[in-house]
C-alpha cells in the first residue's frame, strides 16, 4: 500500500511538470512562439482537389500556396500574387485564336488566356517523398508494406527532402481536379470554363471504368499548357474575370507528382498515409501532427522564404499597429496548435484562462463578453477589458435567407397576386427583431442578396429595399404592418382570408429545425405571420428529406444560406438566375426564381469588369429582385472575435483563410498572464480531506461503541 | 465448459446477422445512397454526374439486398448488404466513406476511452461497494439515512450538470486540473483526474443504492445470523461473508459492461476533449457514413455478447455450485 501511494505521488508530481496545474500544454512549449487555437469539427478532406469547407481551408490555406491570395489588410478585398510573381496576364482571343484588344466586346471574346508566372526558387515542405539516396534517386519510392512497420506519419521516416516548385506541379493539380477518383467539387464548374476540361474528365472516367486508375498525363488537356519551369497557361472559354478568384483557392495549388506516387505505394492507405490525410504543400506551414480526434499541429515550413509582411494597408492600419511588422519575413509564428473542442463551455473557459489566444463568442457567453451601446456599436465588457481582451467584428460574406418556391401556386410565380403576397410577408417578418433576439445583434438585415463589402452593395438610402423600408431620419425604417395588410388585401387575401374560397391563408415552411432550441425561433416566425393574420405551418423534417423536397420543388418556404466563394456579385446573383433553377437544372437557385429580364441582365453582368456600367446593371437587377421578392432577404451574419493582448496583427478578413502567417504572439506576456490567472487554490483540498478524516474517526468510534455494547 | 462456450459462440452468429440486417434496414430507410453521396461531396455545386460516380466507386450503385439482374449466388452477393457486411465477420471493417481505415481509427480511439472508463469502473466498483457496505453497516441510523438521501439526490441530477459543475469548480475556480484535453503517457494523468472524479460522483447514487439493497437482502439470511452467533464482528460478517454471497448479482451487472468500456462515453469525451470512441458512431450517423455505423454496431453487439459469456464464466468462479454445460 505504501509503495502504491509513493508511486501515485511520483506520478502526480511528474505529471505536474513544474507548470501550472491546469495548463493543458506541455512545459516544453513554454516561451515558444506558438499559437493556440481550436477546431470544433474534424476536417473531412485535406486533399486540395477535394476540400471545399471552411474548417478544411482553415488548415489547407496555410499549407498550400496557390498563385494568388487576398491582400490581408486592404479593403475592398483585392487579389495579389502569392506564388505568382505578378498578377496573371490575360489575353483575349476570338474563335480563330486571334488576339483581341483588352477592351474587346464580350461577344467577340471566345477564349481568355491566363499566363501565370510563378516565383522561382519556392520550395516544398520537408517530406520523405522528396528524400534522395546517395545516388540521387528517390529513397522511398519502392517501399514494401513491411518497411512501413512503426510508421504512422511522414515524420516517422528517417529522411526527408524538398524540391523546387515548378509550373508542371500547378498544371498537374489542375488535371487532378478532373480525376474521377477524387470527386473534386469544382470539376463541374471548371468543365464549363477550362478549354478541353470536360473532354479530359470524360476520358479519365472511361479509363477508370476499365478498372485501372488512369495516368493523368496520358490524356490531352488543351486548356492547360506548361510553357517552362516557371510559366503555365490556362485557356478559358469566353470571358470569365472571376477565374482569378479561383486561382486564390487551394484547388489551384501545386501538386508534386512524386508525392502522389509515394502515397500510392502498398501499405500506405492502410496506415492513413494518404494525400487526403497528410497534405504536402509549399505554403508557410506544414502539418506535423494529424489527430483530428484530438489535435492538429502546423509547423513552420523551414523552406518558406518567399513572402514578407505587407507594407501597405487601409487608412488607420498604421495607427492600430497593423503595419508594425511591415517587411518582416512570414510566417511570424513557429507553430500553430489546433485542439479539438466540441463544446463551447470548455473552449470559452480555456480562452478566459489564457490557454487559447483568440475565441469566437457563443450566445451563452455573449453578455459576459460584449456590451452593445445605444448606437448599436459593440465593445468588450469591463471584465474582458481588465484582462486586455479586445474585440474585432466583421460582416460575413454570407447571406441567410428564407426562400419562396417560385413553382408553388400560392406563393410562387410572377403574377401580381403572388408578388404582393410575398411583399406583404417581406414587410411582416421583422429581421431586425430576429437579429436582436436570436443573434445578440450580430447581423445586418439584408436589403438584397449582396452583403456589405461586395461590389454592388450600396450604403445609405440608395441601398435600401424600398418595398420593405422607408428612409427616415437617415436610417432605414421597416414599413408599418398596415402597409403589409394593404398589400395582402390587394393580393386577394384581405385580413388573411382568401376572398375566393373564404378560407384562411395557410403557408407552409419546410425546415430541418426541430430541436428544443429551434422552437422559440419558429414560434417567433409564426407570430410574424400572425401580424397579418396569415397562418404559418412549420413542417420539420430531417436533412435528407428537406434537401429532397427542395430538389423536387415540393416546398412553399424554406430556410437556406450561401457563403461566398469569392467577393464578386456574380457569386450571389447567380443564386437567382433562371438557368440555375434547382428543379429544372439541378443548380443553386433553390427558389427556382425565373425572370427573363433578370436572367438577361445576369448574363450580361456576370463576366463584366467592375465599373459604373456593371453597377448600373446590378442596380436594375436588384430593383427587379426587390419587387419580385423571391426571398425574404434575411440577414448577413456578423463575426465577433475576441483576442488576448499578446496576439498581434489580427484583422478580420472574411475572404482570406491564410491569415495565420501574419499573426504574431508574445509568449512571455502570455505566460505572465497565465500565471496570474491560474494560481491553484488548494484550500478546498485541505478542507475536503479534513472532513473525510473527521467522518472516518466518527465512524470508527461509532463502530467501536456498537461492538462494546454487544 | 468448452462445449458450452462453442455453443454460445455459434448462437452469436445469427444474432450478429440479425443485428446487421436491422442496422442496414434502419440506416437505408433514413438515408439513400444519393443522400450519402451528397453528404460526402458537399452541398455546393454537386452535379448528378458526380453523385453517380461516387456511388459507383463506393459500391452504392448496387441493389440493397437482392440483385434481380445477377445470376445464381450473385443475386445475394452482388448487393450493398453483402458487400458492406460480409467482411465484418472476419473483423475486416474496411474504410469509411471518406477513405479512412476504420480498424485503425477504432484502434487509435479505443485507448483514450479505456483510459477514462477503466479507472472509473475499477475505482467506482471499489468505492460504490465500500460505500454501500458502510451504509449497510450503519443501517437504520442517521448515517444510513444521510447516505440514502445523498444517493437519491445524486441520482436526481443530470450527468451534464456534474460535468459542467465539475469543470467550473475544479478547473475554472480552483485551477487544479485542465478543463479539457488529453495527452498520452504519464502526462495524461492530470487530464484524466477530472473526468474520472466526475464519472465516480455521478455513479455513486444509483450504484451504491443498488449494492446496498443487495447487501441488506443478504443480511437477513441464515448464514449471517450463524456468523453473528459465532461471535464474528459486524465488519467481518459484512466484508467476508455478505460480500462473497452478494457476488452473483453484483457480477451480473458488472461483468457484462467490461468489454463495452472500450466504446467510451459520448458526453464525457465531448466535454473533456478526449479523443475516444464515444462520439465515433454519432458523428458517423450525422455524416451518414454507413461503413462506420455498421462497423460500430457490429463491434458493439460482439462486445455485448462477449460480456454475457464472461458473466456466465464469472459465476463459476464465485459460486462452485454453478456448472456450465
Amino acid at each position: 500500500m505504501k509503495r502504491l501511494a509513493a508511486y501515485l505521488l511520483m506520478l502526480l508530481l511528474s505529471a505536474c511538470d513544474g507548470g501550472l496545474w491546469n495548463d493543458p500544454y506541455p512545459a516544453s512549449d513554454s516561451g515558444r512562439s506558438i499559437l493556440y487555437t481550436a477546431f470544433t469539427e474534424r476536417p473531412k478532406h485535406l486533399d486540395p482537389a477535394q476540400a471545399y469547407s471552411e474548417n478544411e481551408y482553415a488548415l489547407l490555406a496555410n499549407i498550400y500556396a496557390p498563385p494568388l491570395q487576398y491582400h490581408y489588410l486592404k479593403r475592398p478585398y483585392e487579389l495579389v500574387p502569392l506564388a505568382a510573381s505578378e498578377m496573371p496576364r490575360v489575353t483575349y482571343q476570338d474563335s480563330s485564336h486571334r488576339t483581341l484588344p483588352e477592351d474587346a466586346p464580350q461577344d467577340r471574346i471566345a477564349y481568355s488566356l491566363y499566363e501565370i508566372h510563378i516565383k522561382p526558387g519556392m520550395r516544398y515542405q520537408p517530406h520523405p517523398a522528396f528524400a534522395k539516396d546517395e545516388e540521387g534517386r528517390p529513397e522511398y519510392d519502392h517501399l514494401e508494406p513491411k518497411e512501413l512497420e512503426g510508421v504512422h506519419a511522414p515524420g516517422d521516416f528517417a529522411h526527408a527532402g524538398t524540391r523546387t516548385v515548378n509550373a508542371q506541379d500547378y498544371a498537374y493539380q489542375i488535371r487532378r481536379l478532373a480525376d474521377p477518383a477524387l470527386h473534386s467539387p469544382i470539376y463541374g464548374v471548371m468543365s464549363e470554363y477550362i478549354v478541353g476540361f470536360r473532354e479530359y474528365g470524360e476520358a479519365l472516367q472511361d479509363a477508370l471504368k476499365k478498372g485501372k486508375h488512369p495516368d493523368l498525363w496520358a490524356y490531352p488537356l488543351s486548356g492547360v499548357e506548361v510553357v517552362n519551369d516557371t510559366t503555365y497557361r490556362i485557356a478559358i472559354k469566353g470571358k470569365y474575370p472571376q477565374f482569378a478568384y479561383w486561382l486564390a483557392m487551394p484547388f489551384f495549388s501545386p501538386m508534386p507528382m512524386e508525392v502522389e506516387r509515394f502515397y500510392e505505394q502498398p501499405g500506405m492507405k492502410e496506415r492513413n498515409l494518404t494525400l487526403d490525410w497528410w497534405p504536402v504543400g509549399s505554403g508557410p506551414y506544414y502539418l506535423s501532427e494529424n489527430n483530428p480526434n484530438r489535435r492538429m499541429v502546423l509547423e513552420r515550413n523551414p523552406y518558406y522564404d518567399s513572402e514578407t509582411y505587407p507594407s501597405h494597408g487601409e487608412a488607420g492600419d498604421e495607427k492600430t499597429g497593423l503595419l508594425a511588422d511591415r517587411g518582416r519575413k512570414l510566417p511570424l509564428i513557429d507553430r500553430v496548435v489546433f485542439t479539438l473542442e466540441k463544446e463551447t463551455i470548455p473552449y470559452w473557459n480555456k480562452f478566459l484562462q489564457g490557454y487559447y489566444d483568440a475565441s469566437g463568442i457563443s450566445s451563452d457567453s455573449f453578455d459576459q463578453a460584449v456590451q452593445v451601446g445605444t448606437g448599436g456599436e459593440a465593445y468588450v465588457t469591463d471584465e474582458m477589458r481588465r484582462k486586455g481582451i479586445t474585440l474585432s467584428t466583421s460582416v460575413a460574406t454570407s447571406t441567410l435567407y428564407t426562400g419562396f418556391n417560385w413553382l408553388d401556386p400560392v406563393v410562387g410565380g410572377s403574377s401580381e397576386r403572388a408578388r404582393k403576397l410575398r411583399q406583404a410577408i417581406s414587410i411582416a417578418v421583422d429581421f431586425e427583431e430576429f437579429i436582436s433576439i436570436f443573434a445578440n445583434g450580430r447581423g445586418v438585415a439584408a436589403q438584397s442578396p449582396i452583403p456589405p463589402g461586395i461590389f454592388g452593395y450600396r450604403e445609405g438610402k440608395a441601398g435600401i429595399n424600398p418595398v420593405v423600408y422607408d428612409w427616415v431620419d437617415g436610417q432605414p425604417k421597416r414599413k408599418p404592418i398596415s402597409e403589409a395588410k394593404r398589400l395582402l388585401a390587394e393580393a386577394g387575401y384581405p385580413n388573411g382570408v382568401d376572398e375566393k374560397t373564404h378560407q384562411p391563408l395557410v403557408i407552409n415552411l419546410d425546415t430541418t429545425s426541430s430541436g428544443v432550441g429551434d422552437k422559440s425561433r419558429l414560434d417567433w416566425l409564426r407570430k410574424q405571420f400572425a401580424k397579418i393574420n396569415v397562418q404559418l405551418v412549420v413542417r420539420s423534417t430531417d436533412y435528407n428529406r428537406f434537401q429532397d423536397k427542395v430538389r423536387r420543388g415540393d416546398t412553399q418556404m424554406f430556410y437556406y444560406g450561401w457563403n461566398a466563394d469569392y467577393p464578386d456579385p456574380e457569386n450571389f446573383l447567380f443564386l437567382l438566375d433562371g438557368a440555375q433553377g434547382k428543379v429544372a437544372h439541378g443548380g443553386e437557385n433553390a427558389s427556382n426564381y425565373s425572370n427573363p429580364e433578370y436572367d438577361m441582365l445576369f448574363e450580361k453582368m456576370k463576366n463584366m469588369e467592375n465599373g459604373p456600367e456593371r453597377l448600373a446593371i446590378i442596380d436594375r437587377m436588384l430593383a427587379i429582385l426587390r419587387s419580385d421578392a423571391p426571398w425574404l432577404w434575411g440577414y448577413h451574419p456578423k463575426n465577433y472575435v475576441l483576442q488576448h493582448g499578446w496576439l498581434y496583427n489580427v484583422k478580420p478578413n472574411v475572404m482570406a483563410n491564410n491569415k495565420l502567417k501574419y499573426w504574431r504572439v508574445d509568449p512571455k506576456a502570455r505566460e505572465q498572464y497565465q500565471k496570474k490567472w491560474n494560481r491553484p487554490v488548494l484550500a478546498p483540498l485541505w478542507i475536503g480531506g479534513s472532513l473525510l478524516l473527521i467522518l472516518g474517526i466518527l465512524m470508527r468510534r461509532a463502530l467501536r461503541k456498537r461492538d462494546e455494547s454487544r | 465448459m468448452i462445449a458450452y462456450l462453442i455453443r454460445r459462440m455459434l448462437y452469436a452468429i445469427p444474432i450478429l446477422v440479425g443485428v446487421n440486417l436491422l442496422t442496414f434496414a434502419l440506416f437505408f430507410v433514413v438515408n439513400t445512397p444519393d443522400d450519402m453521396a451528397r453528404m460526402q461531396l458537399g452541398i455546393k455545386r454537386v452535379t448528378p454526374e458526380a453523385i453517380r460516380l461516387w456511388e459507383q466507386q463506393k459500391g452504392y450503385d448496387k441493389p440493397l439486398i437482392f440483385n434481380r439482374e445477377a445470376k445464381g449466388i450473385g443475386r445475394l452477393t452482388e448487393t450493398i448488404f453483402w458487400q458492406k457486411s460480409a467482411s465484418m465477420f472476419w473483423l475486416d471493417f474496411g474504410y469509411s466513406d471518406d477513405g479512412r481505415d476504420i480498424q485503425r481509427e477504432i484502434g487509435a480511439r479505443m485507448w483514450p476511452s479505456l483510459a477514462i472508463a477503466l479507472p472509473t469502473f475499477l475505482i467506482g466498483l471499489f468505492f460504490y461497494v465500500s460505500f454501500a457496505l458502510v451504509m449497510t453497516l450503519f443501517r437504520a441510523t442517521l448515517l444510513d439515512m444521510a447516505g440514502v438521501a445523498l444517493c437519491v439526490t445524486l441520482m436526481s441530477i443530470s450527468g451534464l450538470f456534474y460535468i459542467i459543475g465539475g469543470q467550473f469548480l475544479i478547473s475554472k475556480l480552483w485551477h487544479l486540473v485542465p478543463i479539457s484535453g488529453y495527452a498520452g503517457g504519464v502526462q495524461g494523468f492530470r487530464f484524466l483526474v477530472l473526468p474520472v472524479v466526475i464519472g465516480l460522483i455521478s455513479g455513486i447514487g444509483s450504484s451504491s443504492r443498488w449494492y446496498r439493497t443487495i447487501f441488506l437482502e443478504e443480511m437477513g439470511k441464515d448464514y449471517v445470523r450463524t456468523a453473528r452467533a459465532k461471535g464474528l464482528s459486524e465488519i467481518r460478517v459484512l466484508f467476508t461473508h455478505v460480500l462473497k454471497n452478494a457476488m452473483i448479482p453484483i457480477l451480473t451487472g458488472v461483468v457484462v459492461v467490461i468489454p463495452l468500456l472500450f466504446m467510451g462515453s459520448l458526453l464525457t469525451e465531448s466535454f473533456f476533449g478526449i479523443p475516444g470512441l464515444g462520439s465515433y458512431t454519432i458523428d458517423a450517423i450525422n455524416a451518414q457514413d454507413f461503413s462506420i455505423v455498421r462497423a460500430m454496431v457490429f463491434l458493439g453487439s460482439l462486445l455485448y455478447i462477449a460480456g454475457l459469456i464472461l458473466t456466465d464464466l464469472s459465476y463459476t468462479m464465485v459460486d462452485p455450485r454453478v456448472r456450465l454445460s
